[in-house]
Parts: structure tokens; C-alpha cells; sequence
């Protein structure tokens, strides 16, 4: 049953602690006003408690179930985290507030601003983007405006390998550029003949994702850089897959100008259901007077340090502001919380267990007779199993195996993504997965491709133990039905 | 090791598995000299106890100041429900729904939240939430030229009442796809817009915000008109407090605007530091192609039941890539699942109510302010829950001297908009009590006689 909030909704039915008493009517003009009564639900506050409780109940998340969806790093969020972000000092303060209000937080942003310096190794960071995909626009911005300070405005061009996150190519036509792609060969790298050809003098620069979405270390990228800064060119570092090398590897010491961080990812801010995301992002020498404002400063004065705002008057050539405020700063304090507890010696670990866990999945589903998308690699902290064969000889697709593992308490992996490889899952564990639950996922995935293979056993209608069975997405999108509407009822 | 389960014994066992000696083997397909020894500018981790020990401490520096700033995120009463829900780990460490049938919580919640904010806007369709309202007005102004048929420009005009940060954010964001923004002017009497084409060029979309940045009521319905007939699609952007009393966008004038987008925050987020917050955005169905972000529909099962899924999703950068309608990937889903929870709780009856107290409560500051020699109101007509004041000096000193009282006393409108003169931007919200409210007036007005008395 999917008894929405409003079906639950009685005329007159109030929670009433939560209006503050009433008041007057207003004294404005007629045709100011609202005429129409707009239909939100009337329920009492247990009601309203227990509809969404019990939503709740119908999703899979971290805290319930293992859920390695590739490139999205769904490792353990703690609950220090948030807490602390929602203290009343941090939760009530107003953004335009003055300074003298707010040195506890600037303070916080200011060394979490450090810390993702000395994670990358890059030399400034801004902290306004407010998800991956707006880093990877501030970052394609910065490199077109630095192109055009440096009167070459005809360099337009992105490179973006066809491994890529939609993002990328999405992001480069945002910020008025044209794509070029580049293919990749058939160990992962980047086609280095396909590169040379596509680079030259309209060249803007390349965005790149390292460890790539295939799951693979890109062994030439100090090949790829000479290439590309051979033709005039700036490199952008996708932090998509940062978790894979944190304290391992520095995207400053590979040569990228520019780097954007998913600190949801990496940094275990929550996915929230999809959101906020946080895509702070790290910048070379070159592109320094370009990132996008506000940023945050540390003055010295009379042996006091006052942490203070960079605006537009303090960085005339910055690509400007990309939110209201200064991005999604509860989400800030969360990675800074986080950030601090894991300390100096467990950024490394994050990037050595995420692996671990990654290449022992790996050679489980290999030993269990999956196919490895890119068998001769090394995994980073994720891997691709092609379905190809099942798919061909047992009907058993990708999506029927994502479908048959919910129904197996596991949520599935990454499915169809990259789109080069076939009936592909895309499985990213994350450090924080036990071995226990890595041995139980590999026993699931075995048990489903044996039911297929011995007793012909279909999961097309799968899944069948959800709240609901598989849901007909073209009916979704042929007869819109995108809200509730009692007459419909 | 915070967070990471593994023994000594799983690892060796692990690494057995695998085929590799130590840790270390695991990362040799990466160039030598790449591998870095140590991060000596991250500080040591500490305990989650000690975390908590300096986190109190760096949120208690920050005091509780009383707050009258506005201009843009506003204070509003939080019901406990909201977040104590909200933040249960099932939607809390969720991602975004691509397995819909494990997702059902999250989806029906953001059909829920779609049904409601169209239902406030007036309007047939809305997205599942942008980031936040200003990058909202650049997807709306890309959306518009994807969307105007009858005009390619690219030239957007505001209402001298628009939010200029929202200004600021669209040009960074939509700029560089030739979209130029230019103002109507504003009448000087009242801050609303004067509806007239200073040149020939026949605009793509008109902005109207309602209520202004200043808190004025603008003339929306015959802007809407005007933009009209000038073959403009209108982009309204909206509080959604203010959707209690005023008029929905969906009904401004002949026809109604085209867009409706604003900041979500003031549906149960808390102000922190300016995010994370939402934008929401909703349009007439004939452009809901052109919509950028996720989109919920409801759909039925293989028994023919009821249930949730993404669609459209044909729009979106992973499938389109280069011609997706926008580069937009998550939406803001934990803070929209607040709003619906916020906006669950107090219906449309409580909205009225938070709207109708911070309507009284800002009257009744800018009477107490304006009776202080050297304060007088900016502009005449009515406003919403926020009012223009201008000071006879300086505003900058003023506030530095009220917030030594810890007494945050507005917004500084030299920064943004100095054409204005001396001119601050004050808001009282439901959360304030008269005698919070008299408490600055008293320190105003006892601000404004001693400098008085010094320059006498």
C-alpha cells in the first residue's frame, strides 16, 4: 500500500503545536492575494511522524543494508557528523551574519579548507560548490576564463574520455564548450593515439576521472598530462573516485590544474536520498585568481587570528558566486567532522581498505566464475563484472541481477554504467564493509547465477519482497503522472 | 582505525586471496613516484569525544545573537518532528533512487513534496529540487530559452526587485551560454518595477520576485501581462511563506507565469551558515521536457499496484550527456524530505499562521524603528515580512554597535544595491517575541541618541 499524506488528510484536522497563535488578517490590496486554498495535508503531528517514519521503512540505505553502488561511495556516514553540525551555534547561525558571529565556524571552514589542501595537493581551495556537478562546472569556468585572460579565448575544446560521468560532457556544454571524446583501449587506458590526435590549439584542457569509472588506475596520466599541456592545455581532476587514492596520491603531484571533491562521497556527508552533495574544489597556481567566492581567509591581528570572507573585491577575476550564500556549509562541517576524527593516519587507510575490500570482492566474484570487465587490472576501489554471457545464454541480465540481489537484502550495484562495457555492474564496497558481508554478498551472487544456470529460474519479475514489484518505468513516462490529484482519485 | 571493521586476520586473509603480499602491492600499478609517505598537514584524528569537546566549543563562541536579518534565508521555527525524521539513517544514508523498488520511501516522499509546492506555486508540474534558489534562477533562465519558441535572444530583464546575488549566481552559471540579464528600472516611490522596453529588443523572460528583496509587493499581475505581450515567458521567484497570502505565480495575470522557482529554506531548514538548503522549481506542463533535475512519477507494478520511479529521465546528463537540459545530477533530497515533513505538519493553516505572525511581527518593527529620529521607511505600500529602512548615517556602524549588544540587526544594503543610500534591509519572523522585538528598538533608538548627542 502507498497511501499518500494527503489521503490521510482530514478537513480541520491540525498539529497544533506547531502554528504560532493567530493573528490578524493582512490589509492588502484584493488582487495581491491569494483566492484559492492550496491543498496541503491536514494530519496531526503522530500522523505526520508515523507516514514518514514509515516511509523510511521502505528504503534500503547504509545504516540498513550493504550497498555498494559503483562510484558513488556509500561507505558508513558517522553520527558524530551530523549531530555536531546541528548544534544550535552552528544550526542558527544566519550566512549574512557578521563575522564577529561567526569566527567558531569560519575557524572550521577555514581548516577544513587546509586539510583538503594537503589531502590533493593543490594550492587554494573553494568550498562554495554545492555538488560534484557544480565543481565540474566552477572548474571548466575557471580553465575557459583562464584561457581568455590569457588572450587565447579561442580554446573551447574539452577532452573527455567516453568512460566519462554524464556530468563531464553535460558540464563542458554548460560552460560553452564543445566535447571532444576520446576513446579508451581495451586494458582501461586512455587511447594515447586517440588523444594526440584530438588535442591542438583549440584545446581548453581535459577532464579526466582517476581511478576511472572502469575501475582502473590510468598508468600513463603522466604521458597524458605532457600531452595535454604539450598542446596548450589545462587538466581537470574528477574527484568522483578520490576515495580510491586519499592519502595515497595527491591529483596536485599527477599535474591537475584543477580537482573537484564529492565530500559526500569521500568524506562520508550523507547521500541524503540523493542530496546535498558537496563538490568543494582544489586549484593549482594557474587557476588561483579564478575560483569561484566566497572563500575563507585568516588575518592576524594584534596576535589574534580573525577568519574572514574573500569576496569579489578581494578576487576581481573569480568566476563569481555559485550559490546565495557560500554553498551547502552544513555539509562543510560534516566533512570537517569527519575529516578530524579520521586524522593524518586514516586518510591512508581509507584509500588502502576501500582497495582491499574492492580487489578481494574482485577475485571472490572471478574465482566464482563472473567475468572481470578488465581481468589483467588491479582494482581501485572498484570493479566491473560483465553479464554479457549470462545474459546471452540464460536470459539473466544486469538488471534482472540487480533486481534478484534486492530481494537478497543487498542494494544493488552501479547497472549500465559505463555504458562501453555490456550488462555491466559497476561494485564499489567502501573500507567501512566487513569481510563477513563481502563473503555474504559473493554467496548471493553465486546462489542467483546458480539458480539461473541449474533450474532455468527467471528473475524477470523480479523483484518480489520489496514494498513493491518491478515498477513499468515507460507507463511512468507515457502517462505523467507527476502528482496527486483527488479528482483523479 | 575509525570506521574501518577489519582485523589483523582479515587482512592477511584478504591479501591471501588476492594474490598480494601487503597493502602496499595493491597500489602498484600507480607510478612510484606518485605514492606520497605521510600528510603532514592533517592533524592527528581525535576521538569522537574530543571532537564533541572542541565542536561545543567553536558553536557556543558563535553565541545566540538575536537575529533580524533576512535578505534571503530566514529564521523560522523548526518543528522537532522535522529533522528527528528527517535524519532516521533509511532516508539519511540513502542515495539517490535508481533502484526504485528499495527506494520507495524516498520516491513517494518527493512525489509528496512535488504535489505540494505545485499546489503553493499554482503551477501544473515540479522537479524533485535544484540546489538552492539563486543557481534555481540560472536553471530557469536556461530552461526559458530552451523553451521560448517565439524569441532566441538570450536577453533576460529582472525587476529591479530581484535578489542581486541570484543576479550574480545566473551570470556565473548560465553566462557563458549567451543569457544576459538586464534591469527594468524601479520606481523610486514604492521599489516595484516600471514596465517599459528601453530599447527594441524584445526580451526571451521577465523575472518578477514576489515579494521583492526589499519585502515589496510588486504589481505581478501586470508584469505578467506586459512580459506577455512582449512574447516573454515570465520567471517568477517566490517565498514560499509568503504563498499563504499572496497570490500563487500560476495565477498572476492573463495567463499566469511560466516558471515559479525560490528558495526552499524557509519550509523547516535551518539557517546554518547559508546551506545546505534547496531550490524548488515548477513550470506549466507544456515545458516540463525542458525541466531540469530528477523527476518522480507514479506508475504501477507488475500486480498492477501503485508505486514510484524517476522519469523523464531522458532530459538528464546520463543519458543526453552533451544535450542534457542541464549538468544537474543530485537534488537536494534530505532537505526536501524536511520540507515535506515541515510542510505536513503545519498544512496550510500553520503556513498562514508562520506568514501572518512574521507579517505582524516585522510591522511592528519597523513602527517602533521609524519612530526613532533619523529611520524613515524606503519605499511606500505594502511588504511582506521584511522592510527597506533608511538611516540618516552610515548603516555599516550602526550594526557593529547592535551587535556588540549581540543584537544582529539586518541586512547592509551599501554592498548590493548602494544606489540606495544609507538604506538597511530589517525582518522580524514568528520566532520573535514582542519583547524581543521592543528590546531593539530600545537599543536603536539608544544607538541613534547618543551619536546624535555627540554630533549635536
Amino acid at each position: 500500500m502507498s497511501t499518500l499524506i494527503f489521503e490521510k488528510s482530514r478537513q480541520g484536522r491540525r498539529a497544533f503545536a506547531q502554528a504560532p497563535a493567530a493573528m490578524a488578517d493582512v490589509d492588502w490590496p484584493e488582487h495581491l492575494l491569494r483566492q484559492d486554498r492550496p491543498r496541503l495535508p491536514e494530519a496531526s503531528e503522530l500522523q505526520v511522524v508515523r507516514h514518514y517514519t514509515r516511509l523510511s521503512q521502505k528504503n534500503f540505505s547504509i545504516d540498513t543494508n550493504f550497498y555498494p553502488l559503483g562510484s558513488c561511495t556509500m561507505k558508513y556516514n558517522p553520527r558524530a557528523c551530523n549531530s555536531l553540525a546541528l548544534l544550535p551555534g552552528f544550526a542558527g547561525r544566519h550566512p549574512l551574519g557578521p563575522v564577529s558571529h561567526g569566527q567558531g565556524f569560519l575557524q572550521c571552514m577555514y581548516e577544513l579548507q587546509e586539510m583538503l589542501k594537503a589531502v590533493t595537493g593543490m594550492v587554494g581551495v573553494s568550498l562554495t560548490p554545492m555538488a560534484g556537478a557544480q565543481g565540474e562546472l566552477s572548474g571548466v569556468a575557471m580553465i575557459r576564463a583562464y584561457h581568455v585572460a590569457h588572450g587565447e579565448s579561442e580554446r573551447d575544446e574539452i577532452i573527455v574520455p567516453d568512460a566519462a560521468h554524464g556530468t563531464n560532457p553535460a558540464t563542458a556544454t554548460m560552460c560553452g564548450c564543445v566535447v571532444r571524446e576520446v576513446p579508451t583501449n581495451g586494458e582501461g587506458d586512455i587511447d594515447q593515439a586517440a588523444l594526440k590526435a584530438v588535442v591542438g590549439p583549440k584545446t581548453a584542457g581535459i577532464m579526466l576521472t582517476n581511478p576511472s569509472t572502469l575501475g582502473v588506475f590510468e598508468r600513463d596520466i603522466i604521458t597524458v598530462e605532457r600531452i595535454v599541456r604539450g598542446a596548450g592545455g589545462l587538466l581537470y581532476y574528477d574527484g568522483a573516485n578520490l576515495n580510491a587514492i586519499c592519502g595515497k596520491v595527491r591529483p596536485g603531484d599527477m599535474g591537475f590544474d584543477v580537482i573537484h571533491m564529492n565530500l559526500h562521497k569521500t568524506f562520508s556527508t550523507p547521500h541524503g536520498g540523493g542530496g546535498p552533495g558537496s563538490g568543494a574544489i582544489g586549484v593549482g597556481e594557474r587557476l588561483l585568481p579564478y575560483m569561484p567566492i566566497p572563500i575563507v581567509t585568516a588575518k592576524e591581528a594584534d596576535g589574534k587570528t580573525i577568519y574572514d570572507w574573500l569576496t569579489e573585491h578581494d578576487m576581481p577575476q573569480s568566476i563569481g558566486r555559485l550559490s546565495g550564500f557560500m554553498g551547502n556549509a552544513g555539509v562543510l562541517l560534516r566533512a570537517y567532522v569527519y575529516m578530524r576524527m579520521v586524522g593524518r593516519d586514516g586518510m591512508r587507510r581509507i584509500a588502502e581498505y576501500a582497495t582491499l575490500n574492492a580487489n578481494y570482492l574482485q577475485a571472490r566474484l572471478r574465482d566464482a566464475g563472473f567475468e572481470l570487465a578488465y581481468p589483467n587490472r588491479r582494482a581501485s576501489h572498484e570493479f566491473i563484472i560483465t553479464l554479457k554471457h549470462e545474459a546471452k545464454e540464460l536470459q539473466l541480465t544486469a538488471m534482472d541481477v540487480a533486481k534478484a540481489l534486492l530481494d537478497r537484502n543487498y542494494h544493488a550495484p552501479t547497472t549500465y554504467f559505463p555504458l562501453l562495457v555490456p550488462e555491466c555492474l559497476l561494485i564499489e564496497p567502501t573500507e567501512t564493509e566487513s569481510k563477513e558481508t563481502l563473503d555474504n554478498f559473493v554467496a548471493a551472487m553465486v546462489e542467483i547465477a546458480r539458480e539461473a544456470r541449474e533450474n532455468g529460474t527467471s528473475f524477470k519479475e523480479a523483484p518480489y519482497k520489496m514494498p513493491v514489484r518491478r515498477l513499468d518505468d515507460v507507463k511512468a513516462a507515457r502517462q505523467l503522472d507527476l502528482k496527486y490529484r483527488p479528482e483523479d482519485a | 582505525m575509525p570506521f574501518i571493521p577489519h582485523t589483523k586476520e582479515d587482512t592477511e586473509e584478504m591479501l591471501k586471496t588476492i594474490g598480494a603480499p601487503d597493502l602496499d602491492a595493491l597500489f602498484d600499478e600507480i607510478p612510484a613516484n606518485l605514492i606520497i609517505d605521510s600528510l603532514d598537514n592533517v592533524p592527528v584524528g581525535l576521538s569522537e569525544m574530543e571532537i564533541t569537546r572542541l565542536m561545543h566549543r567553536r558553536a557556543a563562541q558563535d553565541g545566540a545573537p538575536q537575529c533580524f536579518i533576512g535578505a534571503g534565508a530566514y529564521e523560522h521555527h523548526v518543528p522537532q518532528a522535522v529533522w528527528d525524521v528527517a535524519t532516521r539513517g533509511e532516508f539519511y544514508s540513502a542515495y539517490t533512487p535508481y533502484q526504485a523498488e528499495a527506494s520507495q520511501g524516498t520516491l513517494q516522499t518527493i512525489y509528496e513534496y512535488q504535489t505540494m509546492i505545485t499546489e503553493l506555486t499554482g503551477l501544473d508540474v515540479s522537479n524533485a529540487s535544484l540546489y538552492d534558489g539563486a543557481s534555481g534562477l540560472a536553471e530557469a533562465a536556461l530552461m526559458a530559452v530552451r523553451g521560448n519558441r517565439k524569441n532566441k535572444s538570450g536577453r533576460i530583464l529582472l525587476a529591479p526587485g530581484v535578489n542581486p546575488r541570484y543576479e550574480q549566481v545566473a551570470l556565473a552559471i548560465a553566462g557563458s551560454q549567451g543569457i544576459t540579464f538586464d534591469r527594468l528600472p524601479m520606481d523610486r516611490a514604492t521599489g516595484n518595477a516600471t514596465a517599459t522596453l528601453d530599447d527594441d529588443e524584445a526580451p526571451v523572460a521577465v523575472v518578477i520576485q514576489q515579494p521583492s528583496f526589499l519585502g515589496t509587493l510588486e504589481e505581478a499581475d501586470r508584469l505578467t501581462d506586459w512580459a506577455h505581450a512582449c512574447g516573454a515567458f515570465v520567471i517568477a521567484v517566490v517565498n514560499p511563506t509568503s504563498l499563504a497570502l499572496l497570490k500563487a505565480p500560476g495565477h498572476w495575470g492573463e495567463k499566469g507565469a511560466d516558471i515559479a522557482i525560490g528558495e526552499g529554506q524557509p519550509l523547516g531548514i535551518p539557517l546554518s551558515s547559508g546551506g545546505p538548503y534547496f531550490g524548488f522549481m515548477t513550470c506549466k506542463q507544456q515545458q516540463v521536457r525542458q525541466m531540469p533535475g530528477r523527476i518522480v512519477g507514479r506508475t504501477t507494478d507488475l500486480n498492477d499496484e501503485t508505486g514510484f520511479t524517476l522519469t523523464l529521465q531522458a532530459r538528464e546528463q546520463h543519458i543526453r550527456r552533451t544535450k542534457a537540459t542541464s549538468n544537474i545530477c543530485t537534488n537536494q533530497g534530505l532537505m526536501v524530505t524536511a520540507a515535506t515533513i515541515y510542510m505536513s505538519l503545519l498544512g496550510y493553516d500553520g503556513l498562514r499562521k508562520v506568514a501572518l505572525r512574521s507579517q505582524q511581527n516585522t510591522t511592528r518593527l519597523v513602527a517602533g524603528l521609524t519612530a526613532i529620529d533619523g529611520i524613515e521607511r524606503l519605499f511606500d505600500g505594502p511588504h511582506f515580512h521584511e522592510a527597506a529602512l533608511r538611516f540618516d548615517r552610515p548603516v555599516a556602524p550602526v550594526l557593529e554597535a547592535l551587535a556588540a549588544q549581540d543584537i544582529l540587526g539586518g541586512y547592509d544594503l551599501a554592498a548590493s544595491m548602494p544606489e540606495l543610500d544609507n538604506a538597511v534591509l530589517v525582518c522580524a519572523t514568528e520566532t520573535k517575541m514582542d519583547a524581543d522585538i521592543d528590546a531593539y528598538v530600545a537599543a536603536m533608538a539608544h544607538i541613534f541618541a547618543k551619536e546624535t548627542r555627540r554630533s549635536a
